[in-house]
């Protein structure tokens, strides 16, 4: 299974896609305590390269977001939709935020991953649910 | 070390000229820095040029040799890329070999076509700035960035949309004069906040526009100049450049940009000078929001202040600090791989006294230029100053 137009499968984000389907999402932490999401072979802040493979918390929050009306040709069907930026503990995650009217999201708002779908193109992608 | 004089600037205008060939558009802005700077084509050394979407605009890589061709150069010639920061970079490497006394005469440049690509496909271009798998694959647009970081601006320092209105309105207001400007015309805060939205809280009227275009610089070194009698009065004294992570999610800030915090003092450190000593910027307005954020990171504004500025009527024509008196990306254009160059083009018009509107800056000797790449994961800082 891929999604990457090249053939290939992107190593750590399909992973990750999957773990998060499987309900068992993580991300990788280094010695120093700085998270991040996969792929990493060092910590971008501290140069480690000892990173372990942690799991993510279940709940995260509405850090700041946009509602897109004007989309890329990949989400035309979309607009408008809500792209969130989420802090899930120690990192942050960026995703497509699903099942809430755009005028009710706030920031703060209670959120869990999910995989989800364009509605353009059906291709798999970091879906956020109201928690 | 030598000192970097900037002997010609040469822009086309920038706007909608989807017939209009990269190519073409370089020939056009090299021809007129050559005629700008009387600086024979025979002289130059290397051709540094900046692009970023060639490839997909263009079906053209390896812009270098091409468009040393299209300006009649014969020297060795490189592209360089770094999104919407690209002909900075390329400003960037030039001004540390002439300084180094590699070369003594560069010429330095970008253009970029992106209006035939239409809005969608340009959309979809600009977008490769961003992290491919953790923002471009959520939908995330180039505004839709930028409007991430209006809302956390809003809410970690206040500010709204009118606020953000009034830089549009102000950088439109800059342009009227302006013959290569994109926009000639006044907006009002009201046709701001009415425009259609983009990504909330940007609306159209947040956001520069798709444009073609090509910006052409000729430097020389201080011996050179002195040697062949060059009219070059303008220097550039400083040249800074910071990075960040790639995604803003992977970023200390969402509202402020800590890339052009790091080009900013060490570009006023390279020519010592302070904020203090600045008389106007141009600054990467690609949307409203960002020149808020370039103010404060290039420490003009205290955290959290730049964003009533224009409002106050403090960066206007009129104001203490005029701020993108060529229009700012928003009204003039912004040819992302022309941009950084047009900048520095503007700024030494701006010092030499023949900008339209150097009036505004009469007595200015020291300006600076903000360049930034993607949602500021790259920045390139130039100070330039009347050479003494
Ligand atoms: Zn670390």
């Amino acid at each position: 299974m891929t999604d990457n137009p090249t053939g290939a499968r992107d190593a750590g984000y399909d992973d990750f896609l999957d773990a998060v389907e499987t309900g068992e999402p993580y991300y990788l932490a280094c010695p120093e305590g700085h998270g991040w999401l996969p792929p990493r072979t060092v910590c971008p802040d501290c140069g480690s390269a000892d990173l372990s493979e942690e799991s993510l918390p279940g709940a995260g929050e509405v850090e700041t977001y946009t509602v897109a009306h004007v989309a890329a040709p990949s989400f035309a069907d979309d607009a408008p939709y809500v792209t969130a930026i989420t802090r899930f503990g120690p990192v942050r995650v960026t995703g497509l935020l699903r099942g809430v009217a755009p005028d009710d999201v706030e920031r703060g708002l209670a959120v869990e991953l999910a995989v989800g779908a364009s509605e353009t193109t059906g291709r798999r992608l970091l879906a956020l649910d109201p928690r | 070390m030598t000192g970097v004089r900037v002997a010609g600037v040469g822009l086309t205008e920038f706007g909608e000229s989807p017939e209009r060939t990269g190519r073409e558009l370089f020939g056009t802005a090299a021809d007129r820095a050559f005629g700008d700077a009387g600086v024979p084509r025979d002289d130059v050394e290397s051709l540094r040029y900046g692009n970023f979407m060639g490839e997909l605009s263009e079906r053209q890589g390896h812009q270098g040799p091409l468009m040393a061709e299209t300006a009649g150069v014969r020297a060795p010639a490189t592209r360089y890329e770094s999104a919407c920061a690209s002909s900075a970079a390329a400003l960037r490497s030039a001004v540390r070999d002439v300084r180094h006394g590699e070369e003594d005469v560069v010429l330095v440049g970008g253009a970029e076509r992106m209006t035939n690509l239409g809005t969608a496909g340009a959309t979809e271009a600009l977008a490769i700035a961003a992290d491919e798998l953790w923002e471009v694959r959520a939908g995330m647009t180039f505004p839709g960035a930028y409007a991430l970081m209006a809302q956390a601006y809003f809410a970690a320092y206040g500010g709204d949309r009118e606020d953000l209105a009034a830089i549009a309105v102000k950088n439109h207001e800059h342009a009227l004069d302006n013959e290569l400007a994109q926009y000639q015309r006044s907006i009002t805060v009201d046709d701001v906040l009415d425009a259609p939205p983009v990504a909330e809280p940007l609306g159209l009227y947040d956001s520069c526009p798709i444009s073609d275009g090509a910006s052409a610089l000729v430097l020389v070194s201080e011996e050179y100049a002195a040697e062949h009698g060059v009219d070059a009065p303008v220097a550039v004294t400083g040249s800074g450049q910071g990075g960040d992570g790639m995604a803003l999610q992977d970023r200390e800030h969402l509202a402020r940009t800590p890339a052009a915090d790091e080009a900013a003092a060490a570009a006023y450190d390279d020519a010592g000078v302070g904020p203090d000593d600045v008389d106007f910027a141009e600054v990467h307005d690609c949307f409203t929001i960002a020149e808020a954020l370039a103010l404060e990171s290039l420490d003009l504004y205290e955290v959290g202040e730049a964003i009533g500025a224009a409002r106050r009527g403090e960066t206007t024509r009129d104001g203490d600090l005029p701020v993108n008196l060529s229009g700012g990306l928003k009204a003039k254009g912004h040819p992302v791989g022309a941009t950084g160059v047009s900048q520095v083009a503007e700024a030494t018009q701006l010092l030499r006294g023949d900008h339209v509107n150097s009036d505004a800056v009469a007595d200015a000797e020291v300006g600076v230029a903000h360049n930034a790449g993607g949602t500021v994961a790259s920045c390139i800082v130039h100070i330039l100053e009347v050479a003494a």
